[in-house]
């Protein structure tokens, strides 16, 4: 398996701690996003949207992110783990709620805040719009006290096993850390804790060891 | 006859209520729906917040299973009742783990590609309006460009591939009838037909009986 993108990038980060929880054996593809090489004829023949990340298996071409992650989860589950616990109805179904809350509620108030106060800034000399960044936070914590309530009644958000819906926070979230919006946690003491669990996890620690920032 | 089991909560003009009772109509899924008096604020309820933390809707209950966010309700439908009307929505099940994940890859462009720009003009050109808000002029041209190259990227896979995800209807092409439909009503329908893969596709997806059943219920004057 090639995975198409960059370390630093929150999406390929998304995809390359799939590959990491699942043991997958794979080889990161690193691309020249200053060069626009993701916008080219190459890349576009594997995301036609000029976006990374892309993946490669054999003959599968995939992207968007958490699509690549359903497919390597899948891929890869064993009867000891599976992260989207497909063989249970009602255990799949908290993980696809969770999962579409990822892509819905969170990550539209979490990632404008990220390009905002950290990658334009580290990656693009550029500066940041705090009105859009006041406006996100703002959203942002409406989510988290939707969260803090799941997560006290839950150890995990799709129940108390952890799932791909968890993993899936992980990327923008360790960025949201590194800048000082992250301290917007400490007001949601159960969404904290869950943080410090999932990030206390091996596949974790790698990713985000790659990553910029950390 | 069985008693029918669920209930979607919400009215038929919102998109994502729409997207979930399609589906019901292409599984042939009885249910009941549940009025949701939003000018009244009943989708802020603490009643209605049991059922849907996030105060919106759809909010989606099969006997005892709670369901929300209409992407994860679909895919409920398909994986709860797979034998019941259309049976490739998630794709084939000849088609193992390829077809499924075509489905999960463009039911994901979707949700992030089309689904953004697509809905902001669906605010502006139809919620605005009803709401009594002036139409940002900024907005809608700045989101009309954006969507303008997602239908780029999709008249040329439409040109390589029937359907989104490949030969068959499925999930991935239904997500996109709700703002598709409200684009074509207020007179953006220019954005589908002068591209002429996706022109050819919107027509296909749109004639459906089961979309059409949502549009007769959304034109109904209790709507």
């Amino acid at each position: 398996m090639k995975l198409y993108g960059s370390p630093g990038a929150p999406c390929t980060a998304r995809v390359l701690l799939c590959l990491e929880e699942v043991g997958a054996e794979y080889e990161l593809v690193t691309l020249s996003m200053p060069t626009g090489e993701h916008k080219g004829p190459v890349h576009l023949a594997r995301n036609p949207f000029g976006q990374i990340p892309a993946l490669e298996d054999g003959d599968l071409v995939l992207f968007e992110s958490r699509a690549i992650s359903r497919y390597v989860v899948r891929k890869y589950k064993t009867k000891a783990s599976d992260l989207l616990k497909e063989g249970n109805l009602s255990e799949s179904t908290m993980v696809d709620v969770w999962l579409e809350v990822e892509a819905q509620q969170y990550n539209p108030a979490i990632s404008p805040i990220v390009f905002q106060s950290f990658i334009l800034p580290k990656m693009r000399g550029a500066t940041p719009d705090q009105a859009i960044i006041d406006t996100n936070l703002e959203k942002l914590k409406k989510v988290l006290e939707v969260y803090e309530a799941r997560l006290s009644n839950s150890k995990y958000l799709a129940g108390d096993f952890f799932s791909l819906a968890d993993l899936s926070h992980f990327s923008y979230t360790k960025y949201l850390m590194a800048t000082p919006y992250g301290s917007v946690f400490e007001s949601y003491p159960h969404v904290k804790a869950w943080w410090d669990d999932i990030t206390s996890r091996p596949a974790f620690k790698k990713v985000a060891a790659g990553m910029m920032g950390s | 006859m069985s008693s029918v089991s669920v209930t979607v909560y919400g009215t038929p003009l919102s998109p994502a209520v729409s997207r979930v009772m399609v589906c019901l109509f292409e599984k042939e899924v009885d249910f009941k729906l549940a009025h949701v008096d939003m000018a009244k604020g009943q989708h802020k309820s603490p009643d209605f917040l049991k059922l849907q933390p996030f105060g919106q809707v759809p909010a989606f209950q099969d006997e005892l299973t709670t369901v929300f966010e209409s992407r994860a309700i679909c895919r409920y439908i398909c994986d709860k009742y797979p034998d019941k009307g259309n049976q490739m929505l998630m794709g084939r099940r000849d088609g193992g783990l390829l077809a499924r994940t075509s489905v999960d890859q463009w039911l994901e462009a979707e949700g992030q590609s089309f689904n953004p720009p697509s809905s902001a003009l669906v605010f502006q050109l139809v919620f605005a309006p009803m709401m009594g808000l002036k139409q940002d002029t900024a907005s809608i041209e700045q989101n009309e460009a954006k969507l303008a190259k997602v239908l780029d990227v999709y008249d040329h896979r439409l040109g390589e591939s029937k359907f989104l995800a490949g030969d068959d209807y499925t999930l991935a092409d239904l997500a996109h009838l709700p703002n598709g439909h409200f684009l074509v009503t207020k007179d953006k329908g220019d954005l589908f037909t002068s591209r002429k893969n996706l022109g050819r596709w919107w027509e296909e997806i749109s004639a459906r009986p089961a979309w059409k059943k949502v549009v007769e219920m959304q034109n109904a004057p209790w709507a």
